[in-house]
């Protein structure tokens, strides 16, 4: 139970973060906040030679709206705290001050870094499925330069990035939500904080009559990455959203994901959950985004 | 730049120390056998029990994850810097008044958990302190007189109130 012996670096600029793995690949690892990589390396699943530790790389410590576009950006300092209590983000993209409560306790969110959480690509993980449905763009840099990545393209398996070995994730960037937008995330979990058995995020965009401009429903601990409903959500796109709408898309949505069950929950279990979960978190999303616009004329069990 | 020892120089409880460490030094190990602190108690060493839960610079972090070096230049505070010389923190005061401890091995991690917390929330209500304390274990005493400690310490109940299970939460009730 105690790591195995590593050299340490603490960079003071990305550039010598960066020129550090460039140097040593795959036989360096970056330490963020640590709190999934620590326990693996005090499990001696990863022995790591060296460890560059990223938490003086004040560059990284940003969190900031673009004035034009609206635009959020976020460093790759950006803690989980961060996440529940900024009020710049809460203010444009209150879905991740909604979830942020939902990943794992205090403690560990006190410490925890976003992009370290999605670079590590736990499908178990609440924030990968809500950078799918805020269409989160990836910012990935090495000392050969830099490239922005789709959150949907850049999940690609279980534990499993398009990042590349000489690569750091360095800044999340989450697009303006548009007028009319309303958004919510809702987990099962067995207690606050633990892995969920599922969780859905909703994103809907309604016009100034009501009529649904744009839906997406994403999903964690749905199969072997953060997992996109997207004919679900296509179905409720056109019209005004009633609550056979609702209802389809849920049955609609158990269909689309992949669960792989768990001895807590069995894959019809979890299923059943996402059904049920989808619907809450549409209405939910939907009265929020009539909020300051015509009511919606659809009351549903919650 | 890479580095197999390093100095570690950080305050602990208000006084300063510093010590040549390996990185690898994990910073639970680090207050217990370099410092001698131990009143930090290590239970899982993978982030789940909280039992060595402490405060970097004001909040509580789990100090299995994280490495000894990466307090330098920072403020750490452990269990044993809670009570004011024989005085007990009102917290640790009000844990014993109400039986909030049996075996005692989670208790400091939950004394770090709920100070911090009770800063931000000086009048929780008891749902909000079950969430609070839901990263932190405990196999003996099934919560319900931990929860009882809290609100007394909150001045939400009286330490009389407490009793056996039943009559501590007859008597948060009547409050």
């Amino acid at each position: 139970m105690k790591p195995a012996a590593f050299k340490y670096a603490l960079p003071r600029t990305l550039d010598e973060a960066l020129a550090l793995k460039a140097e040593h690949g795959d036989d360096a690892t970056f330490l963020a906040g640590g709190q999934s990589l620590i326990p693996a390396m005090n499990f001696r699943l990863a022995q790591p030679e060296v460890l560059i530790d990223i938490n003086a790389l004040d560059e990284l410590a940003f969190i900031r709206t673009d004035e034009e576009s609206g635009d959020l950006h976020l460093g790759g300092l950006t803690r989980h705290r961060d996440l529940q209590f900024d009020p710049v983000i809460a203010a444009a993209q209150p879905l991740l001050h909604e979830t942020a409560p939902n990943v794992a306790h205090p403690q560990i969110r006190n410490r925890g870094t976003l992009c370290g959480n999605l670079a590590h690509a736990d499908p178990a993980s609440e924030f990968p499925a809500v950078m799918l449905a805020l269409k989160a763009r990836l910012r990935l840099q090495s000392t050969a330069g830099e490239r922005w990545l789709p959150a949907e393209e850049f999940f690609v398996s279980v534990f499993t990035t398009a990042r590349d070995d000489d690569e750091m994730l360095v800044e999340v960037a989450l697009p303006a939500a548009a007028p009319g937008t309303g958004t919510s995330f809702l987990e099962v979990a067995r207690r606050p904080g633990d892995y969920a058995m599922m969780g859905v995020a909703a994103v809907v965009v309604l016009d100034e009559g009501g009529t649904c401009g744009d839906a997406r429903l994403t999903y964690c601990s749905a199969g072997e990455t953060p997992m996109a409903a997207k004919a679900a959500a296509a179905g409720l796109i056109g019209g005004r959203v009633a609550n056979e709408d609702i209802a389809a898309a849920a049955e609609q949505a158990k269909q689309e994901i992949a669960p792989v069950g768990s001895v807590h929950a069995s894959v019809d279990f979890q299923r059943h959950l996402a059904a049920v979960l989808t619907r809450r978190v549409l209405h939910r999303a939907l009265d929020r985004a009539t909020v300051g616009r015509e009511t919606r004329k659809v009351a549903g069990p919650c | 730049m890479l580095k197999a020892l390093l100095t570690v120089s950080t305050r602990v409880n208000g006084r300063d120390y510093k010590r040549v460490v390996e990185p690898r030094l994990l910073l639970s190990d680090f207050l217990r056998h370099e410092l001698a602190l131990t009143g930090t108690h290590v239970g899982c060493e993978h982030g789940v029990c909280g039992a060595c839960t402490v405060l970097i610079d004001g909040l509580p972090m789990r100090s299995c994850l994280m490495f000894a070096p990466q307090v330098e230049g920072r403020e750490v505070k452990t269990v044993e810097g809670l009570a004011d010389g024989d005085k007990l923190h009102p917290l640790q005061q009000a844990f014993r008044d109400a039986h909030g401890l049996q075996c005692g091995f989670c208790t400091p991690g939950i004394l770090m958990t709920l100070t911090a917390f009770l800063e931000d929330h000086p009048t929780p209500d008891e749902a909000e302190i079950r969430e609070a304390l839901s990263g932190n274990l405990c196999r003996c005493t099934g919560y319900q007189h931990i929860v009882d400690a809290v609100l007394i310490a909150t001045g939400a109940a009286t330490g009389a109130a407490t009793g056996t299970s039943n009559g501590a939460r007859d008597g948060v009730e009547q409050d």
